[in-house]
């Protein structure tokens, strides 16, 4: 006695479907709404102040809070409140979008303006922020950004990374206040960083403002990101490849260099790449520390140097009309080194580690 | 009817003397459920059609075809891997949280299908609950509060909730353990305690069927036996469909038992059948080997 | 007790002397790095005693920010309540702007967006995270301050009754609201961040038993997600209340620096310890550069507070998880 079906032998395989999500219904129900919010966008934009784009954008979420309010008390649903909430949570995601796309939109339309060839092959030491976009550069500030962020690397990275295998590897009895402490020094305002390398180096020891300062202003900030990030690495490293490496009788010291760096180099890369990112556009401590030089010099014990975010600070406070379009370029030149290294350091975290 | 443990009603047609016999429904009741009689239920309880299920490219079930009787109790089982608790998903429309999910074929419930393109998927999950395999009270709210969450999420509302409440805790034989602190949180139950609550908070929507995804995996033995009493209360008033590893839970509670298998394809049916018939006189080997603990 | 009683035999790790040099090593590199927080405060501390000494409570509760005279008739006075007012006043307005937003951004990136897109909305949000706020301040000196300034007057003129919304004279230009719209956009990708890693943590089972019950999405959040994601979200509400405070050159471009303790924000009038500090330490003779760096350990000190308890609330929220 079965009661039930047996199952046949041969199988036939349907399509597979999935009736949860029916694109033609969501299709027609989301025009609709959007259809009649327009209108009503449309009214408010005419009899209301509301201006410009934002004002429509922020004419069709109101039209569009209110037909969903009428279709929920017309269908009697239950879910007024879930479509209500979608809505918000989506036009609160979708307002953030707003100010990113145009401050990047605006930094490239704006940018590109004072870019021309000699943008990147002269310095400022003949002309002035004023002049035609034609004349003078940004090269003093490149190398002097690649110089200054150059040593702050030479010193937080080790450091940062140490402090990460302290944590990690040696996990010993201050491991938990090294983490704390770090995670703190994250926090603490750039300015501050500047104000304490000015206070330390510039009036103890070098009596001068100069490229040094700023470095070690910069590392003090990077040092942070570098140790957090490679703790974060170190932790995926599994147990047992350390356990393995003891059980063939290595030292702690040969276990971490030979098998656990080895291991996540790239890893420590991106760690480091993510705190040059971090410090790259920090302008406050270098005001303080590097300051401002118009001429493309190398010494970094001698005298200021240029950098980029103090370059786009210096043309901006200058105030004309040519000296903002050459804060524009410099914006331009700046964000796309940081885009770029943050891009870098996602692809290689994503190749490492297999995941995003 | 009877407060019976299950080794009370032993019944001399169990064959297979490693396990505690399959009892708690009347005798009558039991020999009325004929295939004849099941024909005529047709249009109530919960049907499957030909369900199959994927995981993006996985095809993880496939062709399922199964009829559960009103008031009945019916056990999935099989081993790991078979489909069974996807199977049990599909039946309230739980599968489709999966990511990238899909699926195929028609669930019957009261002879509708659930996955119809009018049918309101949360609605259908107010009327089919479900239980889970870890007790998993909300740790915001207490006891009283974790049994009434369902009217709130599911926006229904209830004329006396302090009846309800009692009502829910009692069929869920919870009632005289918690009874003087309901303000307590769902945390400070033991974990058979707390899914004894999770099963209130299930019953507080009043559901036809439901749905209990290997719900003792977590628990000891004694509040393991506490739920299945309480599961086999349930049956009287519920169509429950319960997934279980364990053959002697399987054995002490169903009516009906289905049994699941993959061959490294996807998850398929075997067999289904009393459960009596199942554990006694399996018609496919695999089964019997299965039910006697030969591999799984 | 008795005799019979087996008490643990400890084991010791004995180490060989390579092992105890490098371990000696490498405790002494954290140990520097660590101790750059103590130095940045003695050092301060250091250069700025003078100052605490010569004013005492004062330089707390004073709005005076005045060097000496050249000719000797009026001695020098600093005080930094108005920017401390200022930074919290600014700070304040931030989080309050940023927090709906970040939850927003959180549960839409967990909750709502399809899959494909979630990894690009994710890698955008690191990028915007690593834009340098001197790019911040003159976009938000270009392009959100003449926005801003219409919002300023829209506000004045509905809720002007309000003290806060009052202005003395009708100038929206460079005012703490703007300052701290523009603060929002900075910290947002911050708290989104904490919050997003908390609200992911989320246990599915508990999701899974609010849907089980007929709940809808917003039913399971509400019910789940933000009760569990709560000290995430006020973790990273702090660490981002933390670089609001602390923000020097977008809050210098964007705002009228002016020493007056000053709650209305949308006039042009206000500040902030870090802005000061890089406005004024140009053209500071030595005296006042002892009174930045008083102000620059109160403004460390501050940040540093916010920052310890917004990483013991995120770790607390962490382990819970």
């Amino acid at each position: 006695m079965t009661v039930f079906t047996t199952p046949t032998s041969e199988l036939v395989i349907p399509d597979p479907r999935t009736p949860w999500r029916n694109p033609r219904k969501a299709l027609v129900s989301n025009a609709t709404t959007a259809g009649f919010s327009v209108v009503i966008a449309i009214l408010l934009y005419t009899l209301t102040g509301l201006d410009g784009l934002l004002g429509w954008y922020a004419s069709f979420i109101l039209g569009l809070l209110v037909v969903v309010a009428v279709q929920s008390v017309l269908q009697k649903s239950k879910h007024f409140t879930d479509r209500i909430a979608s809505i918000m949570v989506t036009v609160g995601f979708a307002s953030v979008l707003i100010p990113w796309i145009s401050l990047i939109t605006t930094v490239i339309q704006r940018g590109r303006h004072a870019i021309y060839v000699g943008f990147f092959t002269h310095d400022m030491l003949v002309n002035s922020m004023d002049e035609p976009l034609n004349m003078g550069g940004i090269s003093h500030a490149i190398v002097g950004t690649l110089i200054i962020v150059g040593i702050s690397t030479l010193i937080a990275a080790p450091l940062g990374i140490i402090a990460a295998i302290y944590i990690v590897e040696i996990n010993g009895k201050a491991a938990r206040t090294v983490r704390f402490l770090t995670q703190a020094m994250s926090g603490v305002p750039s300015i501050v960083a500047g104000l304490f390398i000015y206070s330390t180096v510039v009036i103890t020891i070098t009596h001068k403002n100069n490229a040094l300062a700023g470095a070690l202003a910069l590392s003090v900030l990077m040092l942070p990101t570098v140790a957090r990030t490679s703790e974060e690495v170190l932790k995926v490293v599994p147990r047992d490849i350390r356990d393995s490496s003891y059980a063939l009788g290595a030292t702690q010291l040969r276990t971490t260099f030979k098998v656990v760096l080895p291991t996540v180099r790239s890893g420590l890369i991106t760690a480091t790449i993510l705190g040059i990112a971090r410090v790259a556009g920090e302008t406050a401590p270098l005001l303080l520390t590097s300051q401002y030089f118009v001429k493309m010099n190398t010494s970094i014990f001698t005298s200021p140097m240029a950098s980029l975010p103090t370059y786009v600070f210096g043309a901006l406070r200058t105030g004309t009309e040519l000296s903002l379009a050459r804060a524009w370029g410099g914006s331009f030149v700046l964000i796309s080194i940081v885009v770029l290294l943050s891009v870098t350091a996602r692809l290689l975290s994503g190749r490492s580690t297999g995941r995003k | 009817m009877s407060e019976a443990t299950p080794t009370e009603n032993m019944q001399a047609e169990t064959i297979v003397p490693s396990i505690v016999p399959p009892v708690n429904v009347p005798a009558e009741d039991r020999t009325s459920r004929t295939a004849d009689n099941l024909e005529a239920k047709g249009q109530s309880g919960l049907e499957a059609r030909g369900v199959h299920a994927w995981f993006d490219k996985h095809h993880a079930l496939a062709d399922v075809s199964l009829h559960f009787p009103q008031n009945t109790v019916t056990g999935l089982i099989g081993p790991s891997g078979c489909g069974k608790s996807t199977f049990l998903r599909t039946l309230n429309r739980m599968h489709e949280f999966i990511p990238k999910s899909a699926m195929a074929g028609e669930v019957l419930f009261n002879g509708e299908d659930i996955y119809g393109s009018d049918v309101n998927a949360t609605e259908i999950r107010t009327r089919i609950g479900m239980v889970f395999q870890k007790p998993n009270p909300f740790p915001a709210m207490n006891i009283s509060e974790n049994v009434l969450a369902g009217l709130k999420l599911a926006k229904v509302k209830s004329a006396n909730k302090d009846d309800l409440l009692e009502q829910c805790l009692t069929r869920a034989g919870l009632w005289k353990e918690v009874k003087d602190r309901l303000k307590a949180q769902g945390s400070s139950l033991s974990g058979g305690q707390q899914q004894r609550l999770c099963i209130a908070r299930a019953l507080a929507l009043n559901p036809e069927v439901l749905l209990l995804d290997e719900p003792c995996s977590a628990l000891d033995p004694g509040s393991t036996l506490r739920v299945e009493e309480t599961i086999v209360q349930l049956s009287q008033s519920m169509t429950i469909v319960i997934v279980t590893h364990n053959m002697q839970q399987a054995a002490r509670v169903s009516d009906y038992c289905a049994f699941f298998l993959s061959d490294g394809g996807p998850g398929r049916l075997v067999e289904a059948d009393l459960t009596t018939n199942m554990f006694s006189n399996p018609s496919d080997q695999r089964t019997a080997d299965y039910v006697q603990g030969r591999f799984g | 007790m008795s005799d019979t009683e087996v008490s643990p035999r400890a084991l010791k790790v004995s180490r060989g002397t390579s092992d105890k040099v490098f371990r000696g090593f490498v405790l002494a590199g954290a140990s520097f790095s660590v101790a750059v927080l103590g130095l940045i405060c003695a050092f301060l501390l250091f250069r700025g005693f003078e100052i605490f000494k010569d004013f005492g409570f004062s330089f707390f509760t004073s709005s005076r920010w005045e060097a000496a005279a050249d000719d000797g008739s009026s001695p020098a006075h600093y005080g930094v309540a108005a920017m401390l007012v200022g930074s919290i006043v600014v700070a304040t307005i931030a989080v309050v702007l940023a927090v709906p937003f970040a939850m927003s951004v959180a549960l839409y990136l967990e909750y709502y967006a399809p899959q494909k897109l979630k990894r690009l909305l994710v890698s955008l949000l690191d990028l915007v995270a690593s834009i340098p706020s001197v790019i911040w301040g003159i976009w938000g000196y270009t392009i959100l301050m003449p926005h801003a300034m219409g919002w300023s007057k829209t506000l004045n003129s509905w809720l002007g009754w309000i003290p806060l919304f009052k202005v003395p004279v009708p100038i929206f230009e460079r005012s703490p609201f703007i300052a701290g719209t523009l603060l929002a956009m900075m910290i947002l990708p911050i708290i989104t961040a904490v919050t997003r890693e908390v609200y992911s943590q989320a246990p599915r089972d508990q999701i899974d038993a609010a849907y089980g019950l007929g709940s809808t999405k917003w039913g399971a959040i509400k019910t789940v997600v933000l009760p569990f994601g709560k000290s995430g979200l006020v973790g990273g509400t702090m660490l981002g209340l933390g670089r609001a405070l602390g923000e020097t050159i977008a809050v210098y471009l964007v705002l009228n620096l002016v020493f007056k303790v000053n709650f209305h924000i949308l006039a042009s009038v206000g500040g902030n310890v870090a802005s000061m500090i890089a406005s004024r330490f140009g053209e500071a003779g030595p005296y006042e550069l002892k009174a930045l760096m008083a102000a620059g350990l109160v403004l460390f000190l501050l940040t540093l507070t916010v920052n310890f308890m917004a990483s013991a609330i995120v770790n607390r929220s962490k382990k819970a998880a």
